[in-house]
């Protein structure tokens, strides 16, 4: 049984199709790419998946169960993260709050805890803290933890955006394009510590990219979009010489990067 | 209710909703343009009613400054309308220019620039108590009242004008919010204001013009409000314009179309439950049938749900 | 020891001002300034919640503040005195003297019931549709009032002052102020948890990025709903205080206006800024009496003074910022939160 399955999704704007009859299957453990030029309905299906959108039509599953229909906090407290194409850090708090909020779904106490300041709540918020800091040592941003994510460079902050994803503790973690505007210094960087996540988190990691480099680095399968279709399926060497991907791509990224 | 009832109090209702429907579009535009609140509209509607009244004053010769020469009631009456539709939009424009602007190029969030306009309607309201008593007055008739009656139904050549005026309004509106330049700069401008500047458009520009249709809208409404009901007094918009706020909201702030249809809708919830019920009730229903109407299409009637990207 | 002394000098003012009170050191008119102090500081704070905290935009605090004041009142009565409503008092008038904070506490339950009643339907609204929603509650709720005949109307409910009577006559000591001095503190103490909790949080992380927090497993719909019931509880609470101040209500005292003098104190301190909230609350209130004299041109003054601190400082006297990061120092005088 699959991780994750999607089973002919369609999913409409108004009478715009944007995605039609897409069906994933993603097998725990693998690092998982889908790639496509821009408006192939890539980030619609991430959407669709964590339950931002729910589908006009099909089945998304996790675990075997169906997540349909739920809402976008229980989908993620399941254990499917994500991160986001453009950085969506909370910028009023600093590193740290941002990293203990993202364990929201497991704090375990309410309300009242937190007004009456009890035991149950003492306990868990160092908990919550400790957890916090723990991730920050593993990101490597242990001097930044009172510093405000706007203030960070581009690089630290798309770092700090996967750290929070990780700290649902996911079983599937969900990259929407993580190299995007970053340089090339900072993209290798990215690649590694992908890499590095994977092993230590034993997670499966669903890619979306742009960036032939990252996708050919990083990925075992990937799956070719283009307007809400699966046009290839394969392996990145097959991909690569795909003559549907390639036009799709205009013949040149693909042959270029890799 | 009689038929004959029904349709006096449909005509009522016809110029009770172009009053609201007026000043409702003062708030659309702005909201269209800067997604303001411009909480100070209401008191634009009033400061338009106030200087109608000293223009008409002044031309009927009540003052000790006097024209040379007299002249008759209708021509006051337009030389009035036209004076006040410009006087005021300076008013709404002087707003935006000191307070509403510069909070706008530092940045600020929106939320400060509406208390901004919180205050503003504040300063117009008190600010003419302080200047001009407590007292009401009375509106000079510059138009001389004829009531006709057919099938039953009474009417005045006044509630004729009102509900004529306000149609026409409509469609000069639509038509140079759809086809002048400027116009169509407006709608630009409420979809992405940073391209729109890239593309070379004059923010600024629009934004005054955006006021400058709105302000002189309240003050047509202000002069039609005290020809129909001749009474003014300071605290006469701040009432008006928070129900022509909720007007503008229920119809789908932002739309012209909107507007125009939320004061309707707002003039005929009120004539009609003030018909039927203790009219002590009638702001409770008016407003219980609006938030249903709200909840049930959470953006108004012509608003469009804005998809948020991720 | 050290870290209490806020605490403790809380306390002490708070003693000072009562014992002012009872020995007649402080007069009736400064008594009753310093009880609006108290009630503008919860009212502002808990307002503060949703514009600051969350940044919504609740235009209609008075009318939560309506429920409170009339829903505790009318308790107070029936319980306490005799009233041609409702007969005889159902409880003997002195045991207001330990009942007294049950009835605020009721009065605070029913418009938190009513915040809950609003925050519904705004759930799946945005933005400026709460202006709305809360707009219209805030003229539903002073029209209801004014439609019911048995609480006076538009005339209004009075009788309040009976039921302070009846607590002095047991123990003579301003019980109003001290009741006001306690739920100040109490106020501010929810608060202040609640925003520093992980868990309340939640509730700066919607203002942040809505779609973020909801995707980084924060229920948002019910953070609001917590965040709204809580904010339109404690207005109730101050509105059962206010009615007890004056010893008279009507619909009139929680119109808009009143709405907008709260918002304006949310403003002036800092949006997400409970001490901000505090100084602005005692600013505010300060400088309405030290202007009383100007009459109707304080109304013309005040707008205008506001309007140009929005130019030249926008976010208020203290931004989003605590007294404590401006001033690191007087950190170690309040009860430690490190964990």
């Amino acid at each position: 049984m699959a991780l994750l399955e999607l089973n002919n999704i369609n999913h409409y704007f108004g009478g715009l199709q944007a995605v039609s009859n897409f069906n994933l299957n993603i097998d725990e453990g693998v690092l998982f790419g889908l790639i496509g030029p821009n408006g192939a309905g890539k980030t619609t299906i991430f959407n669709l998946v964590s339950g931002f959108y729910k589908p006009t039509e099909g089945e998304i599953r996790f675990n075997g169960k169906s997540i349909k229909g739920l809402k976008p906090h229980e989908v993620t407290s399941l254990g499917i993260s994500r991160t986001f194409q453009n950085i969506r850090l909370w910028n009023s708090m600093t590193v740290l709050e941002n990293l203990c909020i993202s364990q929201h779904y497991r704090l375990g106490y309410g309300f009242i805890d937190s007004i009456l300041y009890t035991g149950k709540y003492i306990e868990r918020e160092k908990n919550v803290i400790k957890s916090a800091r723990e991730f920050l040592e593993i990101l490597e941003m242990k001097e930044y933890e009172n510093e405000y994510p706007k203030n960070l460079p581009y690089g630290l902050q798309r770092r700090l955006e996967i750290g929070r994803a990780l700290t649902i503790k996911p079983k599937i973690l969900l990259l929407d394009e993580p190299a995007a505007g970053m340089a090339s210094g900072d993209i290798e960087q990215l690649i590694q510590l992908v890499k590095w996540i994977r092993g230590k988190f034993k997670l499966t990691i669903w890619l979306i990219e742009h960036q032939m480099k990252v996708v050919m680095a990083l990925c075992e399968k990937i799956d070719v979009l283009d307007f809400g279709e699966i046009i290839a399926e394969g392996t990145p060497s097959e991909i690569r010489k795909n003559p549907r991907v390639i036009k799709a791509y205009l013949g040149e990224e693909v042959t270029v990067h890799a | 209710m009689t038929l004959e009832m029904f349709f006096q109090h449909f005509l009522n209702a016809l110029q009770w909703g172009s009053f609201y429907a007026l000043i409702a579009l003062g708030y659309t535009l702005v909201y269209g343009v800067l997604l303001l609140i411009n909480f100070a509209h209401g008191d634009i509607f009033m400061v338009g009613a106030y200087i109608a009244f000293f223009i008409a004053s002044f031309l009927l010769g009540s003052y000790s400054l006097q024209l040379p020469f007299v002249l008759d009631g209708n021509t006051i009456f337009v030389i009035t309308v036209i004076i006040t539709m410009v006087v005021t939009s300076c008013v709404g424009v002087t707003i935006e220019r000191v307070a509403y602007r510069p909070l706008r190029k530092k940045g600020a969030g929106r939320l400060y620039v509406v208390i901004t306009a919180l205050m503003c309607g504040l300063v117009l309201e008190n600010g003419n108590l302080a200047l001009l008593g407590a007292s009401r007055k009375s509106f000079p008739e510059l138009i001389e009242k004829s009531i006709y009656t057919i099938g039953g139904i009474t009417f005045t050549n006044v509630k004729i004008l009102v509900i004529v005026t306000t149609i026409l309004v409509f469609i000069l509106l639509e038509t140079i919010v759809r086809k002048t330049k400027l116009g169509m700069a407006m709608r630009a401008i409420s979809y992405d204001s940073v391209a729109v500047l890239l593309m070379g458009i004059p923010l600024d520009v629009v934004i005054v013009f955006t006021f400058i249709l709105g302000s002189s809208m309240a003050a047509l409404a202000g002069v039609l409000f005290v020809t129909a009901y001749p009474v003014l007094e300071p605290y006469m918009g701040a009432m008006v314009g928070w129900k022509a706020f909720i007007a503008a909201v229920v119809g789908g702030i932002g739309e012209i179309r909107g507007a125009f249809v939320g004061g309707f809708i707002l003039g005929f919830i009120e004539i009609y439950v003030a018909a039927v019920f203790p009219s002590t009730l009638r702001d409770l229903i008016a407003f219980a049938i609006l938030l249903l109407l709200l909840s049930l299409k959470p953006t108004g009637i012509f608003g469009i749900a804005r998809a948020q990207k991720i | 020891m050290k870290r209490y002394l806020s605490t403790i000098l809380y306390g002490l003012l708070s003693i000072i001002f009562v014992a002012g009170a009872r020995f007649g050191l402080i007069n009736a008119y400064e008594q009753i300034v310093i009880m609006f102090i108290g009630i503008n500081i919860i009212l502002c704070s808990s307002l503060n919640l949703i514009n600051g905290y969350m940044g919504e935009f609740s235009c209609g605090h008075a009318g939560f503040m309506a429920v409170g004041a009339y829903v505790t009142s009318i308790l107070n009565i029936w319980f306490f005195t005799s009233s041609p409503v409702f007969g005889g008092p159902l409880f003997s008038p002195g045991s207001a003297i330990f009942l007294f904070p049950i009835t605020l506490i009721a009065g605070g339950a029913a418009a938190a019931l009513a915040g809950m009643l609003v925050a519904i339907p705004s759930v799946r609204t945005r933005g400026d549709y709460l202006a709305i929603i809360t707009l219209a509650v805030n003229y539903i709720v002073k029209s209801s009032i004014e439609n019911i005949q048995v609480i006076g109307g538009a005339r209004g409910f009075m009788g309040m002052g009976k039921v302070v009577d009846s607590m002095t006559s047991v123990i003579n000591l301003p019980w109003v102020m001290i009741w006001i001095f306690f739920f100040t503190a109490v106020c501010i103490w929810i608060l202040n948890h609640f925003v520093n909790s992980t868990y309340g949080k939640g509730v700066i992380a919607v203002r942040d990025d809505e779609i973020a927090a909801e995707i980084m497993s924060v229920n948002t719909n019910r953070m609001k709903m917590v965040a709204f019931t809580l904010s339109s509880g404690l207005a109730g609470i101050a509105g059962g205080l206010f009615a007890h101040v004056l010893g008279y209500i009507n619909p009139g005292s929680f119109t808009i206006m009143k709405s907008t003098e709260i918002m304006v104190m949310v403003y002036l301190g800092g949006m997400g800024s409970l001490s901000g909230s505090v100084l602005s609350a005692v600013s505010f209130t300060l400088l309405m009496e030290i202007l009383r004299p100007l009459q109707v041109y304080k109304w013309v003054l005040i707008p205008l003074l506001l309007i140009i601190l929005m130019l030249y400082r926008p976010e208020g006297i203290m931004g989003n910022r605590e007294l404590t990061d401006v001033f690191p120092k007087l950190r170690r005088y309040f009860p430690s939160r490190e964990l």
